[in-house]
């Protein structure tokens, strides 16, 4: 998609692969502009953020004569029970859950729509894998994450460092236990595919399978991979929260979205904000995530872009 | 003389309001929530205090301690003494009488062979009897006649109030027990969640982990009580739904546990539903400090062993300026509010067995600075964080998965930044960290960090078992499979032999000066232990609900039989 | 169709073994120990004992070879007997919970009501929202509809139920006053009222886990319309003069049912799995309340008989969803 040549636009016979007409139709979308535009926007504060917001270290003393401060000029979204700035965290926070709702979506999207397609693809394989995506669907979270960490967290943490070791283990945990909802949707429409005329027509002019999977079936499945993904990326960041508040995530002065959503919430009659700033910050990557997911599949369906 | 008549009217109302409701059932259903639910209904198979507290209303033992701690009969027609003669002069038996005419719910007398069978039935060792402690060094229990019980123990025991007292030793009906006697007493699923008691209360359902009715006993020894007709025990959700459900919505009349954060304890009493009550007994929040080295660099099972002295907080400077650091009055308003004060004490109570240690009570940032600066640990590179020898200042500090223990971590980790110390934080989770597995490196006794921080208490105001813990011989090792409770692997000779003495002497007062001391052994003389906060159980109960008096020593609901509904 | 439903029956036997030992093991391996909430003024020598009474401290495979054989002879001989009054059982060991010293089958029971009618109506309320709004916000994608539609639903599912729930009791149960916050599962429907009040204490849950749900289904649902609106036989539908109506309900949406039907059928085991959050927040204290308390607890035989009974119902639904895509799609052949 990279080739996109001046040419390619001239010819309007070969319009397949065309990356400017992509984006052409990518930016007549409305909703995905919007949403690229906020997930910029999210992306740069919480890594640029930290570099510009830099506001001076209270001491303990200081800290708890401004504890629980709604939004003012000093603190731009108030502090928390222990006077802490809240936009600082919110920053620190952004950078964790981002990181891990994305890394942790592409792992169990990957795998999902790998296992999904060879399942629903060769009979052959559809038996062992399907029992195994079963398998992985009865087993209880909790335990199963229990005993990854207590196995793995030391030896992880001793090569990587206990920080970028725990995002490894976390991201890894969640991609692991959240590829089978994919896995079996993807499987089911490529079932249906298979039996489609022009794969038909494919297979019996001998195009080898690898080349009917990555032209025919997959660029069919995109859209309830994108939905999948985009319900990914929302449930990794919960799922991520979940996991601090069993002791299996981050170490506890390393707060994530999900994590203040959580503290939050014991407080939430009192100072509601403590819950909005996380609550809108997972919504917001969500929602522009789902936008985003909306326009490229407009954008890279042939049918809907001549429109 | 109108305003007269209308105070002695009022004066009659109140004189007459008990006569009002002193009739058995007039009030009504007791509602009561617990956050954690109701697993079983008998102390001797559980352990877990919502277990004991639900079981305290239908069973009872001989005597109970009321909330200052003080021994209050129940089944026992008096507290036996060495005055009345109840306890013998050696001090190796201890003789109870029952109350005349007791009866069980079903109708059947109360006799002395019940008490024998109770013993019985948890000092059988196949049982896996939870509170076996309470029958520890008894010889023998036998019924002298009906009404008649004696206790022998194996040698003289100065605090002979252990078997059949408090809620942890009630008394079993032997007839309905006595097929349940040892490896057969978890299968008598019937007997075990419908007990057949003596309390005000009896069972009528049970639901497992959710749901415990009750009614009221119709041969309860005091006929006037209770005075609510039902009663319900509704388990699950947290500390902060149970709250709410007494204090904002009014559903249930009291909730036990309610630790939740001060500014919400506030909001929710404004709503004027209800109010929050508080027992203080010995649980203290506490900082211990591991002796050992806890390196990942030995090998496995030299780890966390007495083998390897711990190569910064050997040093007793280091130890005391981490305490100085420490604003202990922070930690309360931010943590606990009304549910805690601050401490230096191991043991803060019953106060004639606390020591008047208060040294650790102000912040001194200066003087902790001094103490590190004399200990030789200095920032010689500037990076902000102390060395010695090329060696960081650098320390990993570890607890359980707790809100209020995480915002104490972070302030803690603050002062201790301040003093020039790197504090690396961890949070596990609690099945984990006092689960034990030695499969696991998470307990809490195998202390694979420098320091951690937990509760403990004794479960007794007379604290000879609970100091019994700092000895020698109880830390955990790979050898005892890190069973053992002194998880700081103290050890000292002198504390061992006190120890030693305490369990011998048997005059109340020098028992007292004796646990003063081995308490400030462990804290102030040594910082093997630094208490932060001494906690309370915090409660709840609807203002609609008369006569709670909240007991630290023993159930929560010792005195629900005197509980009423206010008019 | 048969043959291929009966050669899976047939497959799902050994692979159900093959889940109960990797549960087992895996439950097992976990650290925790079931005397984790006992008070720590419990001593060691005590709790040992408390192990052994448990039999706790028996080998991993004694231990499972004894799980199955309970299960699956102990625990159907007492079903039986209970059914019949024959006495096949003859008194022996049922798998008893290690937490709470009961059959852990009469813990089972007396929770399925509660699951059954909380989550099942909070799924059933969330499948009638959702294909309506997914249908027509397809049918009329970008509309004002579909805006709003989207919005829901990544409400729905980036809030998540922890904090939903506890917003609907403060707005509904605290401000004002309409239901209440704690489910009484000791409540039994004879009449009007009872009924009424059933309704009320279900309503907070069935808010909290429909809306979910609903969020879920309903992008499923617009995602797989989008696809089929497009497709050649639409137009060919449109061009033979159908009505718009007869378009989209039976040639569109008999289509798109497809996966949604996967997603439908595969979150039905989900009910009796319970919802582990919701019930402990509402109290409902159904199988995910137990399953969640057993877990904390480590008490093996609980979580081994809940999981690998989440097994045999992720199983068999997946195995429904098969044969109902093969009845949906004629084209799709498994044989």
């Amino acid at each position: 998609m990279t080739d996109a040549t001046p040419q390619a636009t001239v010819k309007p016979e070969k319009p397949a692969g065309s990356g400017r007409a992509i984006w052409q139709q990518f930016r007549s979308h409305k909703g995905a502009v919007f949403g690229l535009a906020v997930l910029t926007f999210l992306v740069l504060a919480v890594l640029i953020g930290p570099y510009l917001w830099q506001p001076e270290k209270l001491s303990v003393a200081q800290a708890m004569k401004v504890r629980n401060q709604p939004p003012s000029w000093q603190f731009p979204l108030g502090t928390d029970q222990l006077g802490r700035d809240m936009l600082v965290r919110m920053m620190q926070a952004g950078k964790v859950s981002l990181a891990v709702g994305f890394v942790a979506m592409i792992i169990a999207i990957t795998v999902g729509t790998l296992i999904g397609v060879l399942a629903g693809y060769f009979r052959r394989l559809d038996g062992p894998l399907m029992r195994m995506t079963d398998m992985f669907l009865a087993l209880p979270l909790i335990p199963l994450l229990l005993v990854m960490v207590m196995l793995f967290r030391d030896r992880i943490a001793s090569v990587m460092g206990p920080e970028l070791g725990a995002f490894t283990l976390i991201v890894f945990a969640i991609g692991i236990t959240s590829w089978m909802q994919a896995a079996r949707i993807v499987r089911g429409e490529v079932l249906a595919l298979k039996e489609r005329e022009y794969v038909l027509a494919a297979r019996s002019i001998g195009v080898a399978p690898r080349r009917i999977i990555l032209r025919h079936i997959l660029p069919n499945v995109v859209s309830p991979v994108m939905v999948a993904a985009t319900l990914g990326v929302a449930e990794a960041i919960i799922t991520e929260s979940v996991l601090s508040f069993l002791g299996l995530g981050f170490p506890p002065d390393f707060p994530t979205w999900g994590r203040l959503l959580f503290d939050g919430l014991q407080y939430m009659q009192l100072y509601p904000e403590r819950v909005i700033w996380p609550g809108l910050a997972i919504s917001l990557t969500v929602l522009s995530v789902n936008y985003i997911g909306d326009g490229l599949r407009d954008a890279l369906d042939p049918r809907i872009r001549g429109r | 003389m109108k305003l007269k008549s209308a105070l002695l009217g009022a004066v009659c109302v109140f004189a007459f309001a008990p006569a009002a409701f002193a009739e058995r059932g007039a009030d009504g259903e007791l509602k009561l929530t617990f956050p954690q639910a109701v697993s079983i209904m008998t102390p001797y198979l559980s352990g877990g205090t919502k277990d004991i507290y639900a079981a305290s209303m239908v069973l009872e033992p001989l005597a109970g301690l009321d909330p200052q701690g003080v021994l209050v009969p129940k089944l026992a027609a008096e507290i036996p003494t060495l005055e009345n003669g109840g306890i013998s002069a050696d001090l190796t038996t201890i003789t109870w009488k029952l109350q005349p005419g007791l009866l069980w719910s079903d109708g059947t007398p109360v006799t002395a062979d019940d008490a024998v069978f109770t013993a019985a039935y948890c000092m059988d060792p196949a049982g896996g009897c939870a509170q076996a402690t309470k029958y520890e060094g008894v010889a023998s229990v036998e019924a002298v006649d009906a009404t008649t019980i004696k206790v022998t123990f194996t040698g003289p025991k100065p605090n002979p109030y252990t078997a059949f007292v408090g809620a942890l030793a009630p008394i079993l009906q032997k007839a309905q027990f006595a097929n349940c006697l040892g490896a057969a007493a978890p299968t008598c699923t019937d007997a075990n969640n419908m007990p057949i008691g003596t309390g005000p209360f009896m069972v009528t359902g049970f639901t497992v982990n959710d749901t415990v009715s009750l009614t009221a006993n119709p041969n309860y020894r005091d006929p006037a009580k209770p005075a609510f007709a039902t009663a319900v025990i509704k388990g699950g959700g947290d500390a902060e739904g149970s709250a709410r459900a007494v204090m904002e919505t009014g559903e249930f009349d009291y909730a036990w546990n309610t630790q939740i954060p001060p500014d919400s304890q506030t909001a929710m009493t404004a709503a004027g539903k209800g109010q929050f009550v508080v027992a203080f007994g010995t649980l203290v929040e506490r900082v211990e400090m591991n002796t050992t080295n806890p390196s990942p660099d030995l090998p496995e099972g030299e780890r966390s062993t007495a083998k390897h002295p711990h190569p910064i907080l050997s040093d007793i400077k280091v130890r005391t300026a981490l305490s100085k650091a420490i604003d202990r009055s922070i930690l309360v308003e931010v943590g606990y509010g009304a549910g805690g004060k601050p401490t230096c004490n191991v043991i803060p109570g019953p106060d004639a067995w606390a020591s008047d240690n208060t040294g650790c009570l102000t912040q001194d940032m200066p003087g902790a600075m001094a103490l590190l600066d004399e200990a030789g640990w200095k920032d010689s590179d500037g990076d902000g964080i102390r060395d010695k020898d090329g060696k960081k200042l650098s320390i990993l500090y570890q607890t359980t998965v707790n809100p209020i223990r995480q915002d104490f971590q972070a302030l803690i980790k603050d002062w201790w930044t301040e003093l020039g110390v790197e504090v690396e934080l961890k949070a596990i989770d609690p099945g984990v960290f006092f689960g034990g597995d030695p499969g696991s490196p998470d307990t809490f006794q195998k202390f694979y960090a420098d320091v951690e921080m937990y509760a403990n208490n004794s479960d007794n105001p007379d604290p000879e078992t609970y100091l019994g813990q700092y000895q020698c011989k109880n830390a955990p090792t790979p050898e005892n499979g890190w069973q053992g409770e002194n998880i700081n692997r103290f050890c000292d000779p002198a504390y061992d032999a006190l120890h030693a003495e305490l369990t011998k002497t048997t005059d109340i007062a020098a028992r007292q000066e004796i646990a003063k001391k081995l308490n400030d052994m462990v804290t102030k003389d040594s910082m093997t232990v630094i208490p932060l906060v001494h906690r309370g159980t915090l409660s709840a109960h609807s203002l609609t609900l008369g006569g709670v008096a909240i007991n630290a020593w023993d159930s929560e609901l010792w005195n629900v039989a005197d509980w009423f509904r206010v008019k | 169709m048969l043959t291929f439903t009966l050669r899976r029956l047939l497959v799902a036997i050994p692979t159900l073994l093959f889940i109960s030992l990797v549960i087992f093991l895996l439950v097992d391996l976990a650290p925790g120990s079931p005397l984790s909430d006992i008070p720590l003024t419990v001593p060691p020598d005590v709790r040992q004992r408390m192990i052994e009474a448990l039999g706790a401290d028996q080998p991993v495979f004694v231990r499972y070879v004894l799980w199955l054989r309970q299960f699956f002879w102990v625990e159907p001989a007492y079903l039986l007997d209970g059914w019949f009054g024959t006495n096949l059982a003859n008194g022996e060991q049922r798998i008893l919970s290690w937490q709470a010293r009961s059959p852990v089958f009469t813990i089972i029971g007396e929770r399925i009501p509660q699951t059954l009618i909380v989550i099942g109506t909070a799924y059933l309320v969330g499948v009638l929202i959702a294909l309506p709004i997914g249908i027509y916000s397809a049918y009329r994608q970008y509309s004002a509809f579909d805006q709003f539609g989207t919005l829901f639903a990544m409400i729905g599912f980036s809030v998540p139920t922890f904090f939903s729930g506890t917003l609907f009791i403060i707005i509904f149960a605290v401000w004002l006053g309409w239901f209440p916050t704690k489910y009484d599962t000791q409540l039994e429907v004879t009449d009007w009222a009872s009924f009424v009040e059933q309704l009320r204490q279900m309503a907070l849950p069935v808010m909290t886990l429909g809306l979910a749900n609903a969020a879920v289904i309903s992008r499923y649902m617009r995602s797989s319309m989008l696809d089929n609106m497009t497709q050649d036989y639409v137009r060919t539908a449109r061009a033979k003069g159908m009505t718009e109506r007869t378009v989209v309900l039976k040639h569109v949406l008999r289509n798109s049912m497809i996966p949604v039907v996967t997603v439908i059928a595969l979150g039905i085991p989900s009910i009796f799995g319970g919802a582990i959050i919701t019930e402990n927040l509402f109290g409902v204290n159904g199988i995910g309340a137990a399953l969640i308390g057993a877990i904390h607890a480590s008490d093996l035989p609980m979580v081994q008989t809940l999981a690998f009974i989440f097994a045999v119902l992720i199983v068999t639904f997946n195995l429904i969803a098969d044969i109902l895509y093969g009845l949906l799609d004629p084209r799709i052949r498994y044989d």
